[in-house]
This record gives C-alpha cells, structure tokens and sequence, in this order.
C-alpha cells in the first residue's frame, strides 16, 4: 500500500465522527443529484414519449403552391406596377415521385423508419352522427415503424387492408362503433364508401383519439382523389434531438419542404430547457454546498493534525506526500459518498416510484436510472471531493514542521 | 580526526521585521560519529533553534549546515526532506507518537514514508527495534494505551528507524518520572555504543548533561563552552 493511502486512510479512521458527517453530507448531495436527474430525465422523456407518441419526427411535403405575381402594366412614365398577390388556397397535392424521395430518406444516416401518408380531411357518418376527421393513408408497415400503432390498440387489430379501418376510441365512442362495426367514409363534396372497423387505438391523447382514422394508402388516395399519390412522408429518426439537423438536411437534399418537431413543438423545447436550466441550478447549488462541507472538514481535520503532520515531516515526509494525504481524504470521501448516495439516490427513486402513481396504479412516468447518471454522480464527488481538498492539502503541505511540533 | 556527522559555521538566526531577535549568533559546531553530547542552557537561549536548524527543519539566516559531508544551503525543500528522513532521527520530550497508529507502525511509519509504500520487512525490522528498546509487548497498542515511559521508547526506537547516524533529542527525558527517565538515558547510551549513533541530546538536567561524553553550553545564542569528558 502507498504511504499516502495508508495515512490517509488512518487519518480518516481516526476522526470517525467527522469522517461519517462529511460521508454522509456527500452522499445526501449525491443522492439529491441522482433522485433529481432521474425525476427530471423520466419527466422529460414522458412529456417527449407523450408528444411524440403520435407524432413523426420529421414530416416531409410538398412546397406550398403560391401565386407569381405578374407584371401588371407599365406607366406612361417608365414605372412598372404590381398587383396585389393574394395567397392561394392550398390543395392536396402528392410529392412527385414519392417512392424515389422514400427511398432516398431511407438510405440517410440517422433515419429509423420512412413511411409516405396520404392525410386529408373527411367525415365519418354513422346514422344521424357525422364527425370530421384526419384521414391517413398509411402503408401499415411502414407506418408502424414510425408510429407505433399496435402497441397502443385498446381492442381489436391493427389492419387496415381492404375496407377495413383503425380509428380512436374516443371517436368510437362519438360514433357509436366497436370493432366490426360498419360506417361511412366521405371526402367534402363526395360520397364515400362504407367501411369496417377492425381496431380501435388508444394513444393518450384526446385530440388523435378523437380525430384519427387509419385506412390504406390505396383508400385514402381513392377518397381524397389523389390517386397513385402521397401528400405527406413521415420519418422517424434515431435520436430525436438530432432531428432539426436531418430536417434541414432531407430539405437539402429533396429540395421538399421538410419540418422537424423541435419546429413544429417549440414551446415544448423551451420548457423542456428551462426545466433542465432549473435541474442544473439546484445541482450545482447541492455540488457547492458538498465542496464546502467537505472543505470546512478537512481544514479543521488539518488544523487538528497540524502536529501528526509536523512530526510526519520531521521524519522525512516531503510537502507533495503531506499533500497528497489530504487529497486522497477528499477522493475517498467523494468514492464513499458516490457510493452510498447513488444507493440512497436510488432507493428515494424507488420510494418517490412507489408512492406517486396514477389512481390506476400505474408509474406517473418511468425514472430514467442508468449507468450514465450513476458515472456522472460518481465523477461529480469524486471531483468535487478532490477539488475541495485542494485548499486543505496545500495548507497542511505548508505547514512549518518546527513550529508544528512545538507549539501543537 | 574522526568522521564528522554533522557541521555548521558561522550560523546566526534572526527572527521579526521592524525588531530583529536574533536567537543564534554565530555559532560553530562539529558532531563526530559515535559522540553522546549535551546541550544546555537556560530557557531562550537557542537550543530548540539550535536543535531545528541541525535537524534541516529551519534554515540558519547566516552559515552553513554540512550534513554528513553534504552542503544544505542550495537545497530544495523535497531533497533537504529526503535527507532529514535517511540522517536524521528526533526524539521529542513529549514523545509526538501519532496518536492513531499503533506502537509497531509508528516505529515503521519514517520507513514507509522514505520508500513511499509499506514492504514486506517493516513491520519485521520495526518488531526488531521494539524488542530492542524492551516494548516488543506492546507492538499493537496505540500510544494513549501505554505509560509515558514506554512511548518514549517506542519514540527512541521510531528515531532508529532508519538507522540514522545522528538523533537529536530535546528534553527526551523532561516529561518522565526519575525511574523512566533513567531507563531511557540508559537505553539511548547503549545504542550509542552498541551502534556508534550520535546523539545529541539538549537537557536542562545537569545530572544527565554531566553524564554524556561532551557538554554544549549556550547563552543568548552563543557558545559559553563546549567541554569535553566528564566535569
């Protein structure tokens, strides 16, 4: 064993009361950042799960059709006038050559699942009750890769083959359908056709549950008269937070226009940030109260060992060993701690689990605890416990052994 | 002429800014190998200083420091370290053991210090010297666990450690009961000449002072004598 370690290890063993306090301040700091990172982290990937749930990262479609203005007339005097351009109503219009700019995207680094949509507005008529609804085309394979649908069915089956349907609950339940139930398709100004439901979805959020049917890429593009065609290409991407960088980069290279949800969700962005600004206040708070508490220890532990120290120098301890010895202190004290509040900080995971649930009994929302968060608690005490050392090691390291000796 | 262990000319100490106080004037000394000398003299007149500078724990403000041989003006403060820890041993008059080691490696610690790391022999050789100063019993207590006596001996037994050619010792006696005192004098003799350690021993105690081989008198930070045999 190294001198430094021995020492240290015994200085601290000697001060067994001080040793447990500052252990124990540290690890109440460590569990305070794993419980909060955790909380923060699950809440976070909740509220993204939850938007994203029904959501594609990246929505591709074509530019918006607008008016050119023309050249109206030219004065007598030379000067030229335009007319006033009004915006012009847009159309449904398919991506041209949709199944090339599908293979495209597929082919891009980052890109998890490609799937072309035809989305409209329609209405679903049963009997007397008629409700306006997003009408998707979907190819269910593709879409699935992007949109989980499957996972989230409430009853019956995800098929949308021939005339069969998936749509909300919550538009069930205004129709009056279950599965196997018949109603009406129709686009504004046609009639339709009659339709099976073969599944009913459940996505936790009222407005897709309420709005949504799911039908062929054949049927749609019948229905809303775009035949053969694809309005829109929803992308799902490996990390979401990368999702900007691709949008820009798919608009690069399709010349399409490309919109990612960290534009189209903003808002969410901006509080999501600000609840991570506010995480990283109270952790740096809890990172500076630990540095202090573990400082003011070890200063005392050296004003307390002034004589041990003096004597170690008398017997030929140099000031970079003294040093060390109490910089190894810190280190311990930050492993120690790291390790007993990452165990704290789990166990308040798990109490905070417990206690906290939906009237259902299920989890508000799943913490996210990882061997990550754990590392970076770890190589927060540990540099902490060094850093606070330094003060306390460079005192006792200066420290005059014949005035140590003497007068301690 | 015999083997000087340790040497210093002219070396003065000066203490304060505005009112200088001047601790040593002067001074010449030589150790030789194998010598049992006294300092003494009346309290505040340098001895501790004296003691401090000859054992490379304070720098003279004037003079020189040869320890065996080697000059210590131009040092660093890590090799004058290094040098203290392999020449050097202290016997303190409060015996300063670390009061969270025990006997055994308090004798081991100046050895585990000097090598940086703990190796097999230590605890062995310092088993041996504990045996030699007759508190091999005692190797696990901590020192609060034994009498003053017998931390002053596991204190000179600690100070052999590193089988230093000179061991200074201030008032190693001064906090010990006549009987203690007696056995520990005794004991630091016998190494003297059973292994030719010099020990330099700075004593208000005129009965051990006439004692040893050479008596050392300072007054207001200067040499009033320096007598060799018994007076």
């Amino acid at each position: 064993m190294r001198f430094e370690i021995y020492v240290a290890l015994r200085f601290l063993r000697e001060a067994r009361s001080q040793t447990i306090l500052i252990i124990t301040g540290v690890s109440v700091g460590v569990s305070v950042l794993v419980f909060l990172t955790a909380l923060i982290g699950g809440l976070q990937q909740s509220l993204i799960a939850q938007t994203l749930g029904a959501q594609p990262h990246i929505v591709v479609r074509p530019e918006e059709e607008s008016a050119r203005p023309m050249l109206a007339k030219r004065s007598a005097s030379n000067e030229v006038v335009f007319s006033v351009v009004e915006k012009s109503a847009q159309r449904l219009r398919s991506i041209r050559e949709w199944q090339k700019v599908v293979h495209v995207l597929s082919d891009i680094p980052g890109v998890a699942g490609v799937s072309p949509v035809v989305l409209g507005a329609a209405f679903a008529i049963r009997g007397s009750a008629s409700r306006a609804v997003a009408l998707y085309g979907i190819d269910p394979e593709r879409f699935e890769q992007v949109i989980p649908v499957a996972s989230k069915l409430r009853s019956g089956r995800f098929d949308v083959s021939g005339a069969f349907v998936n749509l909300g609950v919550d538009l069930a339940d205004e129709l009056g359908v279950k599965v196997g139930d018949k109603f009406r398709l129709g686009a504004p100004g046609a009639s339709g056709d009659v339709f099976v439901v073969s599944g009913l979805f459940d996505f936790g959020n009222k407005e897709v549950n309420l709005r949504w049917v799911l039908v062929s890429l054949r049927n749609a593009q019948t229905l809303l008269d775009l035949v053969g065609g694809a309005s829109q290409i929803f992308v799902r991407v490996d990390a979401i937070f990368a999702a900007q960088a691709l949008s820009e980069e798919i608009a690069a290279t399709t010349g399409l226009v490309s919109d990612s949800w960290m534009r189209t969700n903003a808002q969410l962005l901006v509080a999501l940030e600000s609840q991570s600004r506010s995480s990283q206040m109270i952790q740096l708070f809890v990172i500076v109260a630990v540095a202090m508490g573990i400082a003011s220890v070890l200063i005392v532990s050296v004003v307390q060992k002034s004589r041990e120290i003096g004597i170690l120098r008398a017997m030929g301890t140099s000031r970079k060993q003294v040093q060390r010895v109490f910089l190894l202190e810190g280190l311990i004290v930050g492993a120690t701690g790291a390790l007993f509040g990452s165990i704290l900080g789990v166990a308040l995971t798990l109490l905070f689990q417990a206690l906290a649930r939906r009237p259902d009994g299920t989890l508000l929302f799943p913490f996210e605890l990882n061997v990550r968060l754990f590392a970076t608690a770890a190589a927060i005490a540990l540099a902490t416990g060094v850093c606070s050392a330094v003060l306390p090691a460079r005192r006792a390291a200066r420290l005059d052994p014949a005035e140590a000796i003497r007068y301690v | 002429m015999s083997d000087p262990v340790i040497e210093i000319a002219g070396v003065t100490k000066s203490y304060g800014g505005e009112v200088i106080t001047s601790a040593l004037r002067g001074i010449d000394l030589r150790l030789d190998r194998g010598e049992f000398v006294a300092l003494t003299g009346p309290s505040g007149s340098g001895k501790s200083t004296l003691l401090n500078i000859l054992g490379l724990l304070d720098r003279p403000s004037a003079g020189t420091v040869n320890v065996l041989g080697q000059p210590t003006a131009q040092l660093d403060d890590d090799a004058l370290t290094g040098l203290r820890g392999r020449s050097l041993g202290f016997v303190f008059q409060f015996h300063h053991l670390l009061t969270g080691f025990s006997a055994v490696e308090n004798v081991m610690m100046p050895m585990v210090s000097v090598a940086g790391r703990i190796e097999a022999n230590m605890r062995a050789s310092a088993l041996k010297l504990l045996e030699s100063v007759g508190v091999a019993e005692l190797a696990d207590r901590k020192p609060n666990q034994i009498s003053g006596g017998q931390q002053q001996r596991v204190a000179v037994a600690r100070a052999l450690a590193l089988s230093p050619p000179l061991v200074l010792a201030d008032e190693p006696t001064g906090n010990l009961d006549t009987k203690s005192a007696a056995e520990v004098i005794a004991l630091i003799r016998r190494f003297n000449r059973e292994m030719g350690i010099t020990f330099l021993i700075a004593t208000h105690d005129l009965s051990l002072a006439a004692s040893c081989d050479r008596q050392i008198n300072l007054v207001d930070g200067q040499i009033e004598f320096d007598r060799r045999g018994k007076p």
